[in-house]
């Protein structure tokens, strides 16, 4: 258990260098940051100055030491275009895409596994009506989709609010937009709009895997010995179907903050993915490396999240790894 | 027996025909694919008006509603754009450039992923470990996370006045870069298999050239894996370039892209101008499905489980 945890920790950290390289090379060799930083009158001899102060004289791996070491305290710079510190930037935007994220995974899954399940036991038009939207919910881009629901229920039905987020609430510094009616309402066609895809993707494995356990000697046996089918469905196939589900939500998770840049575009959004997205159109290098940065710990802390569950869900990973 | 020995003389490519012939969805989608591609090739010869062309689009024109509405013009089949450009003309270009960046960035993406994933596979030892380790980095990431950096990179290091001529080149590369894991992984976990085999160390023991070994020798044995990531990648490679389009890091927008489209039909959604932004999505959606039911059938047809 304690050299898993060990292996798993050591690739993390991998990880974790090879992209703080990545985002101190975008910092440092696009573009210059001393001409960014300083106007067009600055004398040549200020601006050396200024360059001995930010330490860019320095050998690249003192440079590349401190970069890491500041990223570790939270000091993440300050943005080309809008010049305040790219912590606040991204601490305001953080929430927004957090909460974003999180009520499309919640619709995706409370849809989706049940939807999963429903079409793994029963056959007949609901079940193939089911599967049939999958396939286009595949197919489909999200921001098609998403364009779709603002054309349905935003223009011509006039139900729900377009952009933005609404009345939001603040508790410390977290702004939120679950605690109000309106914030919810505005919240309800973008995190569909992002869960759509995940949602098809977690109710076609949940199918998949529910059938092949169904096929199984002990759900034969189990169904042989009058267990009502609730218990049996629930207890003793869907459980089985947990390992692989589980990982799929984590690499889920990636996907939804990958994809909450397109959904926060089309509905305006004011979350992290935007942030990133302005960044790369203004060439804004500091929030667009911090940013990476930030995706890169998720991920990372995702994936290590997912494997030590593993641990406590599946006995068999238990005993693999006890002997290996 | 005659019939059953005919059948085993069946090369591998006649199966592929045999079962496509025996199967309808996947034909449909090949006419679809098919008719697109001809849409998209030719479509200086069949489009009305050339919308690059500034002096034959008039301004007047602008957002006039499809020609079997009210207000429609029999010059304008579906309707016209907010500058006065014929959708029709609009979207068969537009699906040309976004089929040229698809296929040019699924073409960088197999090269560059069959290349690395030959050697990787062939020769192992520490290339093959710095490889994976890459791919393994990158596949933590999504392929439009990856596109977008590259693409905002790029940004940042061309001057700012080449950006419309480049970005086509650009967006190759961007696409191309973020889709080459899923080839090396392929190539070179089937490379692994090959390698060891017997005619591959027949040819070693002759003294072949490695280069000659894997070119000639294993590459056209691993054909059938490559050829069903190229067609699901390529639908992944429009869907990015209409993404990135959409999202205004893409195609500069007087060269109007499928997603380009979308993005400026999005903006007269609320006024009512529904026309601009159905038609190109739905184009868009018919092109990828029909991409990815092609796809499904290469990978059953390759898959020997399946049979």
């Amino acid at each position: 258990m304690l050299s898993f945890i060990f292996q798993r920790l050591l690739q993390s950290v991998f990880v974790m260098l090879a992209v703080s390289l990545i985002a101190f090379s975008l910092f440092r060799f696009v573009g210059d940051p001393v001409a960014q930083m300083v106007g067009q009158e600055t004398s040549i001899e200020d601006q050396e100055n200024l360059r001995e102060r930010l330490g860019l004289n320095d050998s690249l791996v003192t440079q590349y030491a401190r970069f890491v070491g500041n990223l570790t305290r939270g000091e993440f710079g300050y943005s080309y275009r809008t010049r305040q510190p790219v912590s606040e930037m991204i601490i305001s935007r953080l929430p927004a895409t957090l909460e974003l994220g999180f009520v499309s995974l919640i619709i995706s899954l409370l849809v989706g596994i049940p939807a999963g399940i429903y079409t793994a036991l029963k056959t007949g038009f609901l079940s193939n009506a089911l599967l049939v939207a999958t396939l286009v919910g595949i197919s489909i881009p999200t921001f098609v989709i998403g364009i779709f629901l603002i054309y349905v229920f935003g223009v011509e039905l006039g139900w729900l609010p377009t952009f933005g987020r609404g009345d939001t609430v603040q508790i410390g510094w977290w702004q939120s937009s679950l605690l109000s009616w309106d914030g919810l309402k505005s919240m309800l066609l973008p995190a569909v709009t992002l869960g759509i895809y995940q949602l098809t993707l977690t109710m076609r494995l949940v199918r998949a895997e529910m059938q092949d356990v169904l096929k199984t000697d002990y759900i034969k046996f189990a169904t042989a010995r009058g267990i009502n089918y609730r218990s049996l469905y629930v207890n003793h196939a869907f459980r089985n179907t947990l390992v692989p589900v589980i990982t799929i939500v984590g690499l889920q998770l990636g996907g939804i903050i990958a994809f909450s840049i397109v959904t926060e575009s089309v509905f305006q959004w004011p979350g992290m993915g935007l942030l990133f997205l302005d960044s790369i159109r203004y060439v804004d290098i500091p929030v667009m490396s911090v940013y990476l940065v930030l995706i890169a710990v998720m991920f990372v802390s995702i994936n290590l999240l997912v494997d030590l569950l593993y641990f406590f869900i599946d006995p068999r990973v238990r005993l693999k790894s006890a002997k290996g | 027996m005659s019939l059953l020995s005919t059948f085993r003389r069946v090369s591998r490519e006649n199966e592929l025909l045999y079962l496509f012939l025996h199967n309808p969805v996947a034909q449909v989608a090949a006419l679809i694919a098919l008719l697109c591609i001809c849409g998209a090739a030719f479509s200086p010869w069949l489009a009305p008006t050339n919308p690059y062309d500034i002096a034959s689009i008039d301004i007047m024109d602008s957002l006039v509603p499809p020609a079997w509405s009210d207000e429609g013009d029999s010059r304008f089949l579906i309707g016209t754009d907010d500058q006065g450009r014929d959708l029709l003309s609009a979207i068969l270009y537009g699906t040309r450039l976004s089929l040229l960046v698809g296929l040019l960035s699924v073409g960088f993406a197999c090269t560059l992923g069959v290349t690395v994933g030959l050697m990787a596979g062939y020769f192992g030892g520490r290339f093959d470990t710095i490889m994976m380790r890459i791919a393994d980095v990158q596949l933590s990431l999504p392929a439009i996370l990856v596109a977008l950096l590259i693409d905002g990179i790029a940004r940042g290091i061309l001057p700012r006045d080449q950006h419309d001529h480049l970005m086509i080149v650009v967006l190759t590369i961007a696409i191309g870069l973020s889709l080459w894991v899923n080839f090396a992984r392929t190539v070179r976990a089937s490379t692994m298999v090959e390698r060891n085999k017997e005619y591959v160390q027949a040819s070693e023991i002759m003294g072949m050239h490695p280069l000659r070994i894997m070119l000639v020798h294993i590459l056209p044995n691993i054909m059938g894996p490559i050829l069903v990531i190229l067609t699901v990648d390529l639908a992944v490679a429009i869907l990015l370039e209409a993404t990135l389009s959409f999202l205004g890091v893409g195609v500069p927008p007087n060269q109007p892209s499928l997603g380009t489209l979308i993005r400026i039909g999005t903006e007269y959604l609320f006024s009512g101008e529904w026309w601009i932004v159905i038609f190109p999505s739905a184009m868009l959606i018919i092109m990828i499905v029909s991409i990815n039911i092609l796809g499904d059938f290469l990978r059953d047809a390759f898959n020997p489980r399946l049979r």
